[in-house]
């Protein structure tokens, strides 16, 4: 069952719409399957060609270029301890020491009851707040090693469900363009005119 | 003296008595709403703009001499005029996916004040005819995505995107796009790799500069969030307004995020041209200093990929031409401060690590030659180099980037210094980048790498005649 389920085929299909080439919309339906299954599955990579008129290898060639996409289960919670310049200069190493023990695996791997994983990051976008972590991609500040037990002990306990979906959720909301707003997305093989708003006279230079 | 009003919910961000353009909303909480933003301005700049007509419009950016904040520093209105005549459609692609390491204004932006970017594709869309826009935000930024996401329906619901805009024949959407974490995408031609699909891999230049062959093969624009964040102030406020803001090189404002080893480290909006990294690192109104009173040892004036200042270039301004002079760049806004405490060689393995990582493996040079400089790097820190792989690192690098590599000038070395830029033997900046923090570290802190080697052992070669008599 790990094709995309049919409510979300008729998103595929509304973010599809959006693009001028189907294949521009292949980035966002790999996140839509991730956030179906928690990770990009062999039978959804499928059904996303058959959706999109491409090949399978296609899909996993492109697939395979992004860190986001995970091939095979991960934690409920995906971990990332940034790494780069900044926080390195303020103790993300221990921080990712600290965390290797609390959670009792190393980098790279995922707790045995499926809750964690815990993945070494790069910049996260966040430097003036070293050190910092992501978890499900959600940022934490100033992260002390009290801070990541406390935490690690929220999400046992679900406190934070309201504010970290499980891994594969990006936004929580999603765009939807109202089809009687919507421009539309031609293919530009089939445009041959300037939009109406450019006078022909001068809308070159 | 700056309060921090902000900081609950704008971390890092710190306010000052300064020209604000772009965070003239942050001290708002609900800023990211269209009530807040209509409030304040919103949305007049593209009344303005719809006033004036797309090429007078064009010709207010041309004027305000708006250079690019994604790291080239390409005037945007020059950028725009390079469209070839009567190609249609056009496209604007936003470069939303800020990863290069200390950069941190984009996502503020982003989440602080979604409204701002929107209006500002919609000008640049409207003055350079541009049909169709996409909004690609790195994926590891969800409550950029959540709060854009939900900017972009108050405002097509309201009107200002969509259909004839505003009851204009101006039509235009604007596409939210989710980036799947690759810093090469951040590239112009990479990022639109990525839009169409594919590996975000850079392609060749020329034949493919966007603005001639970009997304489908079609004219296209490629501007960074904060170049487009300004938009609605100049259209709301004339050229002008803006260019009396900063020098007349570098004018306006800029945001810039200074962290590491100071002691308040922050996202501030300065004023562009005139103030200088000693105003920035040790300013009252800025970083008030470096912690615990140690000294400033050297600092990345321009995101990871800009070779490093030294204590001597802290009068150097926030100005391109001056920053070239001194040996660097100032790239995307993103300055990383290292006191004495800092061990050089290992930070430049950081950064070093991050960039051979992030090679998408087109160009040779780069994806051997920034794993060579990553495993040589790792050698001399865990105590294992010699003398010959100090040797081997200017080698490696040479490959990259062939002739004088820039660098500033060392009045404790007695040395001078090469002027940016270098020349490069890559598509895009991730090779160069990979060497340049470790030619940085290795010319101007020469003895912590000497005191980390040993003396090469002697090659021996066995004679034949031994062997064989």
């Amino acid at each position: 069952m790990s094709r995309l389920s049919d409510h979300n085929v008729l998103l595929a299909r509304e973010i599809i719409s959006r693009y001028p080439r189907k294949k521009s919309a292949l980035i966002p339906l790999l996140h839509l399957s991730q956030e179906q299954n928690g990770y990009v599955t062999h039978d959804a990579m499928k059904h996303l060609a058959e959706l999109l008129d491409i090949t399978p290898a296609e899909v996993i060639g492109t697939a395979t270029f992004y860190e986001m996409f995970k091939f095979e289960p991960v934690g409920k919670y995906v971990i990332n301890v940034c790494q780069t310049m900044s926080c390195a200069l303020l103790g993300s190493d221990a921080l990712m020491h600290h965390a290797e023990q609390k959670l009792g695996i190393k980098a790279g791997s995922t707790t045995d009851d499926g809750m964690f994983t815990l993945e070494p990051a790069e910049c996260q976008a966040a430097c003036t707040e070293a050190p910092t972590l992501q978890v499900n991609y959600r940022h934490r500040y100033r992260v002390t090693t009290d801070d990541f037990d406390r935490m690690i002990d929220d999400l046992r306990a679900g406190k934070l469900d309201d504010e970290i979906p499980p891994h594969g959720t990006l936004g929580r909301n999603r765009q939807h363009i109202p089809a009687d707003r919507f421009v539309g997305a031609p293919d530009p093989d089939d445009v041959h005119e300037g939009p109406a708003w450019i006078p022909v006279s001068v809308g070159d230079n | 003296m700056t309060t921090a009003i902000t900081r609950e919910y704008t971390p890092g961000f710190y306010e000052g008595d300064r020209p604000k353009i772009v965070t003239s909303r942050f001290e708002y909480e609900d800023s990211h709403t269209l009530e807040r933003y209509l409030a304040t301005g919103g949305y007049e700049g593209l009344k303005a703009a719809l006033d004036k007509g797309p090429e007078a419009m064009a010709g207010e950016v041309k004027a305000s001499t708006l250079l690019g904040r994604g790291g080239a520093g390409f005037p945007a209105g020059v950028k725009w005029g390079f469209t070839p005549q009567g190609v249609w459609p056009r496209y604007l692609v936003v470069n939303g996916d800020e990863s290069e390491p200390g950069t941190y204004k984009d996502r503020l932006l982003m989440e602080r004040d979604p409204h701002q970017l929107i209006e500002g594709s919609l000008i640049a869309s409207y003055a350079a005819g541009l049909s169709q826009c996409f909004l690609y935000v790195r994926g590891e930024m969800p409550l950029a995505h959540e709060r854009i996401a939900q900017a972009l329906d108050d405002a097509y619901a309201a009107g200002y995107v969509g259909k004839n805009i505003l009851g204009t024949d101006f039509s235009v959407d604007i596409v939210l796009h989710w980036g799947a974490g690759a810093y090469v995408v951040g590239e112009e031609t990479a990022l639109i790799e990525s839009l169409e699909g594919e590996r975000g891999m850079p392609r060749l230049k020329p034949p493919y500069f966007p603005a001639a062959v970009g997304l489908y093969q079609q004219p296209t624009i490629v501007n960074n969030v904060e170049t487009l964040a300004n938009l609605p102030f100049i259209a709301a406020n004339g050229s002008a307004a803006y260019t009396a803001i900063g020098t007349e090189t570098s004018p306006g404002t800029r945001m810039i995020a200074i962290s590491g080893h100071v002691k308040r480290p922050g996202v501030y909006e300065i004023i562009n041209g005139s103030t200088t990294f000693r105003d920035l690192i040790y300013g009252d109104e800025f970083c008030q200093g470096i912690r615990d009173d140690n000294e400033l040892k050297a600092f990345v004036p321009g995101g990871g990929s800009a070779p490093w200042f030294l204590p001597d270039q802290l009068d150097v301004p926030f100005e391109a031409k001056e920053a070239s002079a001194a040996g660097s760049m100032l790239g995307s806004g993103a300055v990383m401060v290292m006191d004495s405490t800092t061990d050089i060689p290992e930070a430049a393995l950081t950064l070093t690590r991050f960039y051979a990582h992030e090679s998408c493996g087109k160009c040779v040079p780069c994806r051997e030659g920034g794993t060579w400089l990553m495993r040589i790097l790792e050698r001399i820190c865990s105590g294992h180099g010699t003398d010959a792989d100090l040797a081997q690192i200017l080698e490696v690098g040479q490959s990259i980037c062939p002739g004088d590599m820039p660098h500033a000038p060392s009045q404790r070395l007695g040395l001078g210094g090469v002027p940016f830029p270098y020349k490069m033997t890559t598509i895009c900046f991730v090779g160069p980048s990979a060497y340049a923090p470790v030619h940085s570290a290795l010319t101007l802190f020469p003895e912590e790498f000497e005191a980390r080697v040993v003396p090469a052992p002697k090659r021996v070669s066995i004679p034949l005649a031994v062997a064989g008599s």
